[in-house]
């Protein structure tokens, strides 16, 4: 399976970069053969729509899983919509993040509940002129 | 002619300014438009009565799924990301699109056909001392302001006016410049603390890009220090007015009371104000014309 991760600098050994639209470059890890290369992340330098672009981007390279440390709305509806599942970490080496996935120590990503004003839930729900 | 009062910093007077400089010029030749569409309220000072009301909003794709082939070409020509061709499904994310309409005329299939998304609404009718006025009202939880400030200044409820006064919001962002583009003169109002400078400077800097005509209104004199003055000399920017930091002022204000109501003597200072600005609109039409002779001789 195709693991991305996002990361602050081009390389396995980087730092954890919490964003996951902003973030500057993905590692993407293959969780059998722990080969692993970094892409340039597109949407950091993006106007707007960050989030879905760089769910896209991921998309279009195979992930089938990411990690990083929360997700947005829009970027959440998007990685759901390609089927790809979404884990969190909070901060450290890209390369031991990776090993805390491996063993089965990250957590599956899940959107705030709803509060009943919230961006999440209150989204979407506009009229028709 | 057209005014927009602006200030960068929030809280400085936009509205206290523009609401008396609408009440200083005689009656029946004034539209006020209120731009500030998150959060309008020279509603409270000039009590319009609303009679119309429209809604507004962004044109917003919708796909027919029968005809999509899921080709991609949609999102490929959207710049704002706003719609994606995921695990063969197109989604579309309303929030994010802007209504360019690029995905609809790209579409190889004629699937995509656009729809009318409501962001808000605009409302006009007669207000004190004979002004027409109008102002838009962005939805609570919409993110783009832009598309109803655009709206608001297209719209046309009232005859022309001689005079259109527009309470811009805070800030420097795209409704601010929405906001602004198309006015023949800005008026920008400040305080004279650091915070009150720093956004000025932001501010004068966006009105210099766009290439108009400017003055500066001292609001809360007496406070901070002498900076914002240092600045404005620099920066060949006239300051038109100063209103002293005085709490009279800021109760009847506070009471929704007009300054040019609850301080007279004001009256005639606004009226020097907008002569100020007709003249220094026409100073700046001659040399725009004499900078168009020397380029064309």
């Amino acid at each position: 399976m195709k693991l991305a991760i996002s990361a602050v600098e081009p390389h396995i050994n980087s730092p954890f970069d919490a964003r996951f639209g902003r973030c500057a470059f993905f590692i993407f890890v293959d969780t059998e053969t722990h080969a692993w290369e970094a892409s340039p992340n597109p949407a950091l330098t993006s106007g707007g729509g960050a989030g879905t672009q760089a769910a896209q981007f991921i998309a279009s390279q195979g992930a089938q899983a990411v990690i990083s440390s929360s997700f947005g709305p829009n970027a959440y509806e998007a990685l759901q919509a390609a089927g790809i599942k979404m884990y969190t970490a909070l901060a450290g080496l890209v390369e031991n993040i990776f090993g805390e996935f491996v063993s089965g120590e990250l957590e599956e990503f899940s959107p705030p509940p709803d509060s009943g004003n919230n961006t999440w839930q209150g989204r979407h729900k506009r009229s028709r002129i | 002619m057209i005014i927009a009062v602006a200030s960068g910093k929030g809280g400085t007077g936009k509205t206290t300014v523009a609401v008396s400089l609408a009440l200083a010029i005689p009656s029946g030749s004034t539209t006020f438009l209120d731009c500030d569409v998150e959060a309008p309220n020279a509603h409270l000072y000039l009590e319009p009565k609303f009679t119309l009301h429209k809604d507004v909003g962004l044109p917003i794709p919708e796909v027919d799924e029968q005809l999509c082939t899921a080709c991609g070409r949609c999102a490929e020509v959207c710049q704002y990301h706003a719609i994606l061709v995921l695990a063969g499904k197109v989604l579309v994310f309303p929030e994010l699109c802007h209504g360019c309409g690029s995905c609809t005329l790209n579409c190889p299939e004629d699937a995509i056909r656009e729809v009318p998304d409501v962001l808000g609404k605009l409302e006009a009718g007669p207000a004190a001392n004979g002004i027409n006025f109008a102002r838009g009202m962005l939805n609570v939880a919409e993110p783009m302001a832009v598309p109803v400030i655009r709206q608001l200044k297209n719209w046309q409820p009232f005859p022309d006016s001689a005079l259109v006064i527009r309470d811009v919001p805070p800030g420097t962002s795209c409704p601010v410049v929405e906001s602004i583009l198309g006015a023949d003169f800005v008026l920008l109002v400040t305080e004279p603390t650091p915070f009150g400078l720093h956004d000025l400077r932001l501010a004068a800097q966006l009105v210099r890009d766009l290439d108009l005509p400017a003055g500066v209104i001292v609001n809360r004199d007496g406070i901070g220090d002498s900076q914002v003055d240092e600045f404005c000399c620099e920066a060949g920017l006239p300051v038109l007015m100063r209103i002293p930091m005085e709490r009279r002022i800021a109760e009847s204000l506070a009471r929704g009371q007009p300054l040019v109501e609850s301080s007279p003597e004001y009256l005639p200072r606004f009226q020097e104000l907008y002569a100020r600005i007709q003249s220094l609109i026409e100073a700046n039409g001659k040399e725009v014309q004499l900078a168009q002779i020397e380029l064309v001789s």
